[in-house]
């Protein structure tokens, strides 16, 4: 299989906190390649490290973080960019679309003006000619009565509306990459499954590559080619939607997988993975899963194991397959 | 008693966390600023209770041929002020009158404006109205203006200025009490304790005020460095301390004749209560910062 | 205090008074609205119809799913029952009795409970672990060392040993460990009925899945009924023995879990089913089952509230109220299309069930 250049690189990356008394290190040696137009979705329960990897691309960490390894996004390297050429690249390369967007979206503009705004400040442009493409993309996600919704301040929409018009803002510059950071846990069910179509058919109309950041695998199920399963900062086990979900590989996927609800029927118990996620700041030696591994073994608790080929495109990181 | 019951209750070693202030007395031991403003404080205290030990002259002794003498003089090494009296002795002996004006209006203030604003917050609605209401009216005079017009009609002396700054001070702990109390009121633990039974007296002493006490605390702290330059403003205009008696405001006011003769000496008690108001002023931040249990 | 351990299902509770037949809660005619601040000084003053008359009954040793959007009172719903704000007007009976009539407010709330979503706003952060589930039995009279003993029970109990657990403070806690300190703390009072609203929402999915397992051996073993609010729809067809669906402050529909999940005669229910991620990569989605958000109970549409999102709403749908009305034994709906001559096109014509 000759693959084409991937669109996103990430080798190697390590990210570290260094705020309060001890360094947390929360990603540890990721590595991670979308290609162009794929949809990838990094499923990890909180603290796994997976929104701290998307984050990386963009170096939106606190200061005194710690950032090692090499990442390239459309061919470029990322990691030695300044601040200002990172803003160059946010928009018209890489855009990003976050789980609260009343956070994200400025509450004393209109949203019309914000994403005129933000046309205007990578394209040599009209207002008029800004404020126009702001109404097609309205429409492109599918908002009604556009015309009227653009002149509305962020607080006088709903929910679901916002992730819409945020969805649009993301769109504005036409970007080759989306980051996606759990941009549907805070709506309504109903809502959700609207904005994850959404998403879907734009990414198939632009031809996006995605990071799609979730800790639901039904929706990394519902929107992605490939699913990379975080745990405690590394990736444990990568493959295609159907290996994941219907021949997980991992102990921990395949915990996860049993934990599932939905697929308990007739059992009046669910399957449960014992204990909690480890502390970052006090990490188990060897594999972060063997303490609450049903069949870890002895070297488990000594020896990180490496995550290798296996199967048609997937990846495991478990001494079982090693 | 069940057989089980009894066996977890003999089992003797149950693991004990610290409490919540000692992790804070933990936290704000590593923090040198707090620490060193917190030592100045001590030490003006202990100045101020150890005056008749430490003053190397009488503070109301004046002298016709030593006036205004500058910073360095042998004998005086802090010079002496439009009467001839030692600089040194009067900053040391104004430490006791300058402290406890800057300091007692505070904690009655606290234990009057915290009580009010906790019943205001806890009960909400039609109550919490008419107290924060009346409170208002207190707050929107400017505190200077509020405590120089109270003094004025107490007439001068210490009690009157005491009081005037108390009063200024009830309603802004007031207001804090009523928010911090308002915030905690909406939590889902307070509306548990409701859900078990616990009437609203049980519900303040339990589960609120150990919430609302700390940060009121901190305020209030904050409140002794604006406590101490009202205090010195009040006796600057002259209805506070009376002369002779030593206290910086005082002080301040009677040497600004001296300011172009010699400069250095009239600004002395004008540093002593910005020293002494930082310091209290750090000392809260401190306090603040190490009671952020998430830091 | 001994009996409380070792009762289940089966066993007869001493407390009980109608017998299994009779309701554990009936709700009857419930109105709640919240005043806002009007947008004008000359506007009218205008109302979240947060829970708009509605009426259902928790039957003995059963959990009842409440389901539904943002805005469609199933919070409210758990605050009225646990009495927490006023009801405008309607009344629960508890067994039977008028809640602050024949049974005292203070009696009922010793006999229902309440664990809620965020498990670190739900305790206490300067009190330790075995103060927090000792506070309400100390409050009812127990002396302090029977009630920490209890405490030291239920901690136990809920899977975290008293003497690592019980003198730690809330922060020191896991969000898991924290939400089992919170059933440990709602049992500590022996309720009948526990109100878990969204209990298991925040915590990870490995973690929840644990929580959900405690608590169904929690209710086999005290012989507990569980009111189970959560917008997770997989997580109710799990736990539930009936479900209700619930939109902007009204009930929708009402039923065994069989009967919503298999055969819902409410389009809003089916829109519900349909929104649920399918867990198959090759039977995706084409359509999302609704389009729009959930209107907001400040001005709720006219008639059936759901009509403005619904497929087959007629003009007849904005100007009737549907009333939840019985369609078989185990399931209520209020929709129009299931009431006999009800003049919507798709109403059965005879009045046969």
């Amino acid at each position: 299989m000759t693959d084409p250049a991937p669109m996103i690189d990430i080798r190697n990356l390590s990210v570290t906190f260094n705020r309060g008394r001890k360094p947390v290190k929360a990603v540890n040696g990721v590595s991670l390649s979308v290609r162009p137009g794929e949809v990838v979705a990094l499923l990890g329960e909180s603290g796994s490290g997976k929104s701290v990897t998307m984050r990386s691309l963009l170096r939106l960490h606190p200061a005194g973080t710690t950032i090692e390894g090499t990442m390239t996004v459309a061919g470029r390297d990322v990691t030695g960019l300044s601040k200002r050429e990172l803003g160059d690249l946010r928009g018209p390369i890489v855009s990003m679309v976050f789980q609260e967007p009343r956070l994200a979206l400025d509450p004393v503009y209109t949203l019309g003006r914000q994403i005129e705004e933000t046309i205007m400040r990578h394209e040599k442009v009209s207002r008029a000619e800004a404020s126009a493409r702001a109404l097609a993309l309205f429409r492109k996600v599918r908002i009604p009565s556009p015309e009227r919704r653009l002149k509305n301040y962020p607080h006088e929409m709903s929910g679901g509306m916002l992730q819409r018009s945020m969805i649009a803002m993301a769109l504005a510059c036409n970007p080759k990459v989306l980051l996606a950071d759990e941009p549907t846990t805070a709506l309504d069910a109903t809502v959700q499954i609207q904005i994850l179509l959404l998403i879907r058919d734009l990414q198939r109309e632009y031809g996006l590559s995605v990071i799609f950041v979730t800790h639901d695998i039904g929706v990394a199920a519902e929107v992605a080619d490939r699913i990379a399963v975080m745990y405690a900062g590394r990736i444990v086990e990568e493959g295609t939607v159907s290996e994941i979900i219907h021949a997980p590989k991992h102990p921990y996927t395949q915990g996860l997988l049993g934990a599932r609800v939905e697929l308990a029927h007739g059992r009046d118990r669910l399957i449960t993975i014992p204990g909690a996620p480890p502390d970052l700041t006090n990490m188990p030696s060897g594999c972060a899963f063997s303490p609450r591994c049903p069949v870890a073994s002895e070297p488990c608790h000594t020896r990180v194991p490496e995550l290798v080929s296996q199967g048609e495109a997937g990846r495991v990181a478990c001494i079982q397959y090693a | 008693m069940t057989a089980i019951t009894a066996d977890i209750v003999a089992v003797p070693r149950i693991i004990r966390s610290p409490g919540f202030w000692h992790g804070v007395i933990r936290r704000l031991s590593r923090d040198p600023v707090a620490l060193v403003a917190l030592c100045i404080v001590i030490a003006l205290i202990a100045i101020a209770i150890l005056a008749p030990y430490l003053a190397p002259y009488d503070p109301a002794k004046t002298s016709v041929i030593r006036r205004l003498k500058p910073i360095g003089t042998p004998g005086y090494l802090l010079g002496t002020d439009e009467l001839g009296r030692d600089m040194l002795s009067r900053l040391i002996y104004g430490a006791r009158l300058s402290l406890v004006m800057g300091v007692i209006p505070v904690p009655i203030a606290f234990i009057i404006g915290s009580t009010i604003g906790i019943i205001a917050g806890y009960a909400g609605g039609i109550v919490n109205t008419l107290i924060m209401r009346t409170v208002d009216v207190f707050y929107a005079f400017p505190s200077v203006l509020l405590a120089v017009a109270l003094s004025g009609a107490l007439g001068s002396g210490l009690t009157n200025a005491l009081v005037s700054l108390t009063v200024v001070f009830i309603p802004q702990i007031a207001r804090v009490a009523e928010s911090v109390t308002t915030q905690v009121r909406r939590l889902d633990y307070v509306d548990a304790a409701r859900a078990s039974g616990a009437n609203a007296p049980t519900i303040i002493v339990v589960h609120v005020l150990s919430n609302v006490l700390g940060p009121i605390f901190v305020f209030a702290t904050s409140l002794i460095s604006v406590s101490m330059i009202l205090a010195s403003g009040l006796s600057f205009l002259g209805l506070g301390v009376r002369p002779p008696d030593a206290e910086w405001g005082l002080m301040l006011n009677s040497l600004r004749t001296a300011i172009y003769v010699n400069p250095y000496v009239a600004a002395l008690p004008g540093v002593m209560i910005f020293v002494t108001s930082i310091c209290f002023n750090l000392f809260s931040d401190g306090l603040r910062t190490a009671m952020d249990v998430k830091s | 205090m001994t009996d409380y351990l070792h009762r289940s299902m089966g066993d007869l509770d001493p407390r009980d008074r109608g017998g299994p037949a009779q309701p554990l809660v009936s709700v009857q005619g419930l109105v709640k609205h919240f005043p806002v601040k009007s947008s004008g000084l000359f506007q009218p003053r205008k109302v979240v119809r947060a829970v708009d008359s509605i009426n259902f009954e928790i039957l003995k040793g059963e959990t009842l799913g409440v389901v539904g959007e943002s805005g469609c009172g199933k919070s409210t719903t758990a605050r009225l029952l646990m009495q927490l704000v006023k009801p405008d007007k309607g009344e629960v009976l508890f067994d039977g009795e008028t809640v602050g009539g024949a049974i005292s407010l203070g009696d009922y709330r010793r006999q229902v409970q309440m664990v809620f979503q965020d498990s670190y706003a739900s305790l206490n952060p300067r009190l330790t672990i075995e103060e927090s589930v000792s506070f309400g039995p100390r409050v009812h009279g127990v002396p302090a060392q029977t009630a920490i003993a209890r405490a030291h029970d239920l901690l136990h109990r809920v899977g975290l040993e008293p003497n690592r657990f019980a003198g730690r403070y809330p922060h020191e806690l896991s969000g898991g460990q924290r939400q089992r300190v919170n059933i440990a703390r709602a049992l500590a009072l022996e309720p009948r009925l526990v109100i878990l609203d969204e209990a298991v929402s925040a915590l990870d999915k490995s973690v929840e899945a644990q929580v959900l397992n405690l608590l169904l051996d929690l209710k086999r073993d005290f012989g507990l009924t569980y009111l189970f609010i959560s917008h997770d729809l997989n997580v109710v067809r799990f736990m539930c023995d009936r479900v209700m669906v619930m939109y902007l402050g009204k009930v929708a529909e009402i039923g065994s879990r069989d009967a919503i999940f298999e055969r819902t005669k409410h389009p809003y229910s089916a829109a519900l089913l349909a929104s649920m991620p399918s867990m198959d990569p090759q039977a995706r989605a084409l359509e999302p089952p609704l389009v729009g958000d959930p209107p907001s109970p400040i001005d709720p549409p006219s008639g059936c509230r759901f009509h403005t999102r619904c497929k087959f709403a007629e003009d007849i749908c904005a100007q009737i109220v549907p009333p939840l009305a019985a369609i078989s034994q185990a399931q209520s709906a209020a929709c129009l299309m299931s009431m006999p001559r009800s003049g919507h096109s798709h109403a059965p014509v005879h009045g046969d069930l």
